[in-house]
């Protein structure tokens, strides 16, 4: 079951205080700017609850289906950044399209506010100078706006092919913010680029997300970068997939990866994953 | 480097390989003529050609005036008709299952017969030669097409969902501008072939007057023996055809740059 509820709505147990706000999200989700307006921090953004999912094995469709995830149970608050690590190839694609609707689970509950999707790949169209690419259907002053603030200024007419690949994630996450949606689903956005651009893009997303505050689910299999930029870790199994540790990262930004504390996590973070205790 | 314009130097290398080509075979041609004795009725030498083409310059350019709107409008309509038919087919699962086993049979359709049904049907004029060259070409520029429209990658119409961007937003944004330059290159096999039909449709026509077309005129040369000029009408519909193959890769390169540069010349 997948519930797509309306923007402000969060769950049918919600504090009477909600119904009110709503009418002020309403509005926001008509003009993107103000993203989370009315949305109290105590209250899930998303929620996922044992939700199961099989797809048909494509290699032997009519044998047992491949099941990518097993009751996965997690949860984003407000303005949270969840970050979901995990092995290849345990459902955390899937988990995403489910969280956008793009697939239904077989079993479970999934309650979230409307999610956009940031593929791996940036997909940019080629036909489109890098501010359409933002825009799509959408205003282009407002593109050109953040353009502006997120350091992509002098980029507006590049074509996608003109710019480097760090700099075409920078157009596709704005293309992201520009949906108006006030999750974004970020499906291993960094995981083609090399180790010294990825550092910037990390200190890049930390600045964008400062400037247009957004609930966001990563998904990466780099340990490292989900310690440096979330505010929590889900550590998923091997396939089938579902959650065998959280970690909450309550450290200061900017977070250095040399720092003893964000080490130390990343260390706790890779032994969950590698099926161990979780000190 | 690529797509910046070339140097005196660097076009006149680009010329070479063709030039060469086309002199060694012409002089093979020559030598074959005049070391093997062939009649000139049967196969004139290459000088005799050039010789006909010269003196005949006039008569051929006004018989190449007809053909040449005939394959130029029949081309501009085999591309709206086999466009417009790929759109349909993209679309609608329906339509698909209609139109595509029907376009695929009208091209086992015996065309010389076709034309001179038309020809009986709409009289003398361009109509039933459009008409034929249009049959032949939609063709080519429907099955590209359609590969176009399909090729867009699913996981960017994924991406459009989730953006809450219409079905329709997904075809002008996406599917649209992938499926331009695949019916270019669908025209530009068409158009070998819309040369050939405009000669099947010309050589139906024998009955009308002065300047009926370089197809026309070149049957009625090949019955008078002319074979000279037969040859350098032929090749007048050679150099035409050349010129339009790389006009439509001109036309390509104004509307989808991005799939002129991502191959990198001219093909």
């Amino acid at each position: 079951m997948h519930t797509q509820l309306e923007p402000g709505q969060i769950s049918s147990a919600q504090s009477p205080g909600t119904a009110k706000r709503q009418t002020t999200a309403d509005r926001a989700a008509d003009s993107p700017p103000d993203p989370q307006a009315g949305l109290p921090a105590d209250h899930s953004a998303v929620s996922v609850t044992d939700v199961s999912r099989a797809y048909p094995d494509p290699r032997d469709p009519r044998g047992a289906p491949v099941q990518a995830l097993a009751g996965v149970t997690l949860a984003a608050g407000a303005r949270e950044l969840l970050a979901v690590v995990g092995p290849s190839g345990c459902g955390k694609t899937t988990l995403l399209e489910l969280i956008c609707g793009l697939q239904a689970p077989d079993e479970g509950r999934l309650e979230c506010v409307p999610a956009v999707l940031m593929p791996q790949r940036d997909l940019l169209l080629p036909w489109l100078d890098a501010l359409d690419n933002a825009a799509l259907a959408r205003a282009r002053a407002r593109a050109g706006t953040l353009f502006s603030e997120l350091g992509l200024a002098g980029f507006e007419h590049a074509r996608p092919y003109e710019l480097s690949g760090g700099m075409r994630q920078r157009v596709a996450f704005v293309r992201t913010l520009l949906s108006g949606k006030r999750l974004l689903c970020l499906d291993e956005p960094f995981g083609a680029l090399d180790a010294i651009t990825r550092a910037e893009m990390h200190t890049w997303l930390a600045h964008a997300l400062a400037a247009e505050p957004r609930t966001v689910v990563l998904v990466t299999h780099d340990v490292e970068e989900a310690v440096v930029l979330a505010d929590r870790v889900a550590v998923l199994s091997p396939r089938p997939g579902r959650v065998v540790a959280e970690l909450a990262i309550d450290l200061p930004r900017p977070r250095s990866r040399t720092d003893t504390r964000v080490v130390a996590l990343r260390e706790r973070a890779l032994r969950a994953l590698a099926g161990g205790e979780v000190a | 480097m690529r797509g910046r314009p070339m140097s005196a130097r660097g076009s006149a290398h680009r010329l070479l390989p063709p030039l060469v080509l086309v002199l060694v075979l012409v002089g093979a041609w020559e030598a074959y003529v005049e070391l093997g004795g062939v009649d000139s009725f049967v196969l004139p030498a290459p000088h005799e050609v050039a010789v006909s083409l010269w003196q005949n310059a006039g008569f051929l350019a006004q018989n190449l005036k007809p053909t040449a709107e005939e394959v130029v409008l029949g081309i501009a309509l085999a591309l709206l008709v086999g466009f417009g038919l790929a759109v349909a087919i993209h679309l609608s699962p329906p339509l698909r299952r209609a139109i595509y086993p029907l376009a695929v049979g009208s091209q086992a359709i015996p065309i010389a017969v076709i034309a001179v049904l038309l020809i009986f049907w709409w009289g003398f004029g361009i109509l039933p030669k459009l008409a034929v060259i249009t049959l032949i070409c939609f063709f080519p520029v429907l099955v590209t097409t359609v590969d176009g429209l399909a090729s867009v990658d699913p996981d960017e119409l994924k991406l459009l969902r989730t953006l809450d961007a219409s079905r329709w937003q997904a075809f002008r944004f996406a599917e649209l501008p992938a499926a331009i330059p695949a019916a270019i290159s669908g025209a530009r096999i068409a158009l070998t072939v819309a040369v050939i039909g405009a000669y099947i449709a010309e050589s139906q026509t024998a009955t009308t007057g002065a300047y009926a077309g370089l197809g026309h005129e070149i049957d009625a040369d090949l019955t008078a023996l002319q074979t000279s000029r037969a040859y350098a009408a032929a090749f007048v519909l050679f150099l035409f055809a050349i010129a339009c193959f790389y006009t439509l890769a001109l036309v390509e390169r104004r509307l989808a740059p991005w799939a002129y540069r991502s191959r990198g010349e001219v093909r």
